[in-house]
């Protein structure tokens, strides 16, 4: 590691895993990071990352990447620690002690014993590893709030109104812990494993890339989050093509008209002013919990895009639709609680509450044909599985006739259309259907298919 | 300019800049690595702070480039002072043409503007371009040329080169999202909001009359509200006003009267006071 050829591979592995990760990074960032590694030198492992972490990287959202993956490849030491651990009880034990001082070393040093002692499982070569839910599920941290609480109160480290935020500020260093946890196991299994396959498989993806479908509570809200700045971005890209694409042809009329006074010499060609057209948008969500993720995100999307369109409609339906564009504008500072809202607020579901694509598409196609015009671009978001009823193909061709323009995202993997109940082939066939399985697939259709 | 990271931390800290670990560490390589450095990060957490900081520890002359919607090529890099340029063409009637054109367009009638101020010159100088978003996108362009390779070209001048490079730092608050061509010119760093101990130092820093146990629990208060989600959480800039208004009112320890009294200097919208009050059990009085 000290050599320079060893840390010059090392350094273009790391960059190698980070682009596997999506990440844009050129030579020139490898070679500043070179650069930097050898200004920073190797005596403080923290100052390396922060100093690779400002010549690689780009953007904040990438950081959560980063770290994992630099733990990975400048890892802290090698093998595991240098006394056995004790006991699970003496390791609680001094767990609790730190967790009251919040001393970050020791938790650090606990976390390495602790995978170490409890972590490991399997015994053949190929099939053992070290596992941090294992550890995390022996060693129970979270149980040991009440007892950290009580000892900090006990030392009077927390009197009077501050009091009250003690056992929040507990819970996060527990989660402190687990995080430690999970980097020393992931490290651990890198050792065996080889660490490019670990850096890429095990370290969690940036939001833009989490599965709609997969993504658990806390990487919704995450992705949730990521809505205005993506917004933001889409909008600037929006209005750049609309200020590009009003500059039109050459009105022959008025220039001629304009030469006039220079004695028919054409000075000052005139441009053709387009009427600036804003499109109509109408979003068909599926909101039933197998895609409601999915769907919530991409209508907060459209919504934080409102001021780009002169009208905006959303409809949600399970197996009845209803117009949910009101309660959008209205809860535009809660977005947690937009689908359950949706949920009580709406008439989304009939007498059962699975999804029926056919029988909501042919309700829009009845009650609300007036809103959709030869202006309109339509979105259908869902994953065209209709518990093996009849997917009312006309009903689409309906919709398809008045509109502009219809495109489907789905937010399944293309090879999983059409297996089970999905009916997306026949779908694909009436109307344009897109893959768009995270924000980032979802940002660029968006960005591609939206009319200027 | 700096000898190690250790030496950026202690110097700023003089001027009243206490850096995280991770800003001291991209002063450093920014200044050694002669790249520009580009701040992102919440408002209120010291991004310009920082470019004031490095300026008087390098005894240099700041400049500061504010960017803002339809900032141009004019208000950034150089003018004509026309006004002069006329009164010299009326001033001299009985000169041939070609005196007057080369005359005109020499350096007496340029007006520098911040960027170009920033290369010309020997003096140490920081370049400060703040909140670099706010600027049209044209303008990054500009940029590109200046910070890559230090120059400004002006037609009738040619190319001006840098002799002396400034260290530049761009400001954003992430309102547009900037150029990936910009970015790679620059070292990234994003300043997040502080650990609690040196959040601590900073208010202790900044409002010396606070006594440390207060200082504690205000910086705790402002963990426990950051962890919430708020529309706009308290920024650094916020818990060093709160400790000052807590300091005005001769506030020895918090209590719920306290804090609902001055919740306001904290957040600044009316749902994030009710959501907080809610959550630190305030009305529960």
């Amino acid at each position: 590691m000290t050599t320079s050829a060893g840390v010059a591979e090392r350094l273009t592995s790391l960059v190698g895993a980070l682009r596997a990760h999506g990440m844009r990074i050129g030579t020139g960032e490898s070679v500043d990071a070179a650069r930097a590694v050898e200004e920073l030198g190797f005596a403080d492992r923290e100052l390396l990352r922060e100093g690779l972490a400002a010549t690689l990287l780009h953007g904040p959202g990438q950081r959560q990447v980063f770290d994992p993956v630099f733990d990975l490849y400048f890892p802290r030491g090698v093998g595991g620690p240098e006394q056995r651990a004790a006991g699970r009880e003496d390791l609680r034990d001094r767990l609790a002690d730190a967790l009251t001082a919040d001393d970050q070393a020791m938790l650090g040093r606990l976390a390495i014993e602790a995978v170490d002692g409890f972590g490991s499982y399997g015994s053949s070569p190929e099939s053992d590893g070290w596992s941090s839910y294992q550890t995390l599920e022996r060693l129970r941290p979270q149980t040991l709030l009440a007892r950290v609480r009580d000892s900090v109160r006990g030392q009077g480290g927390s009197t009077g109104f501050a009091d009250r935020l003690l056992e929040d500020e507990i819970r996060r260093r527990i989660d402190t812990f687990r995080a430690m946890v999970a980097a020393e196991a992931r490290r651990r299994v890198a050792e065996r494993r080889g660490r490019d396959e670990i850096a890429r498989r095990a370290v969690a993806p940036t939001a833009d890339r989490v599965d709609f479908l997969f993504a658990g509570q806390d990487r919704l809200a995450e992705l949730r989050r990521t809505v205005q700045p993506l917004a933001r971005k889409l909008a600037t890209r929006l209005a750049a093509r609309r200020r590009r694409a009003s500059r039109g042809s050459i009105d022959l009329r008025r220039t001629l008209r304009g030469s006039l006074s220079t004695g028919g010499v054409p000075m000052k060609p005139v441009l053709r002013r387009r009427r600036p057209m804003r499109p109509e948008l109408v979003l068909l969500c599926d909101v039933s919990g197998s895609v409601s993720g999915f769907s919530d995100f991409t209508m907060l999307l459209v919504q934080a895009l409102h001021d780009q369109f002169s009208k905006v409609r959303v409809f949600a339906f399970v197996n009845r639709i209803d117009e949910v564009t009101g309660l959008l504008e209205r809860g535009r500072a809660d977005p947690e609680g937009l689908s359950s809202r949706i949920q009580v607020e709406a008439a989304v579901t009939g007498y059962h509450g699975s999804s029926d694509y056919g029988m909501a598409l042919g309700e829009f196609a009845e009650r609300y044909a007036d809103a959709v015009g030869s202006r309109t671009t339509v979105f259908v978001l869902g994953d065209a599985r209709t518990n093996r009823s009849d997917p009312n193909l006309p009903a689409v061709r309906q919709i398809a006739e008045r509109a502009r323009r219809v495109h489907w995202l789905n937010p399944e993997q293309r090879s999983r259309w059409g297996t089970g109940d999905s009916v997306a082939p026949a779908y694909a066939e009436l109307v344009e259907m897109h893959e768009c399985r995270n924000a980032r697939q979802l940002s660029a259709l968006v960005a591609r298919l939206l009319p200027v | 300019m700096f000898t190690s990271v250790d030496d950026v931390s202690a110097r700023l800290a003089e001027t009243g800049y206490l850096a995280s670990p991770a800003v001291a560490t991209t002063v450093f390589l920014a200044d050694r690595l002669g790249k520009p450095l580009l701040v992102e990060g919440p408002a209120g957490v010291g991004k310009t702070e920082l470019a004031k900081a490095v300026a008087e520890v390098a005894g240099a002359r700041l400049v500061r480039l504010q960017c803002y919607e339809g900032v141009d090529e004019s208000r950034a890099l150089y003018e004509w002072n026309h006004a002069k340029q006329l009164l010299r063409i009326s001033a001299g009637r009985d000169e041939t043409w070609d005196e007057a054109r080369t005359d005109i367009f020499s350096e007496e009638f340029l007006l520098t503007r911040p960027l170009l101020t920033a290369i010309r010159g020997d003096d140490p100088k920081v370049l400060l371009i703040d909140e670099t978003d706010k600027a049209d996108v044209e303008v990054e362009g500009l940029l590109l040329e200046v910070l890559s390779d230090f120059q400004v070209t002006v037609p009738e001048l040619g190319t001006i080169t840098a002799t002396r490079r400034p260290f530049v730092v761009l400001t954003s608050n992430a309102s547009r999202e900037l150029s990936e061509a910009l970015r790679r010119r620059c070292l990234f760093l994003h300043i997040g909001f502080p650990d609690e101990e040196l959040e601590r130092r900073i208010v202790r820093l900044k409002v010396p009359g606070l006594d440390e146990a207060l200082a504690r629990s205000v910086v705790r208060v402002v963990g426990a509200l950051r962890a919430m989600d708020l529309r706009k959480v308290p920024s650094v800039a916020e818990t060093v006003d709160w400790a000052h208004t807590l300091l005005a009112l001769g506030a020895v320890s918090l209590d719920e009267t306290v804090v609902q009294a001055t919740l306001g200097v904290l957040l600044k919208h009316q749902d994030d006071v009710l959501k907080a009050s809610a959550k630190l059990d305030l009305d529960a009085l």
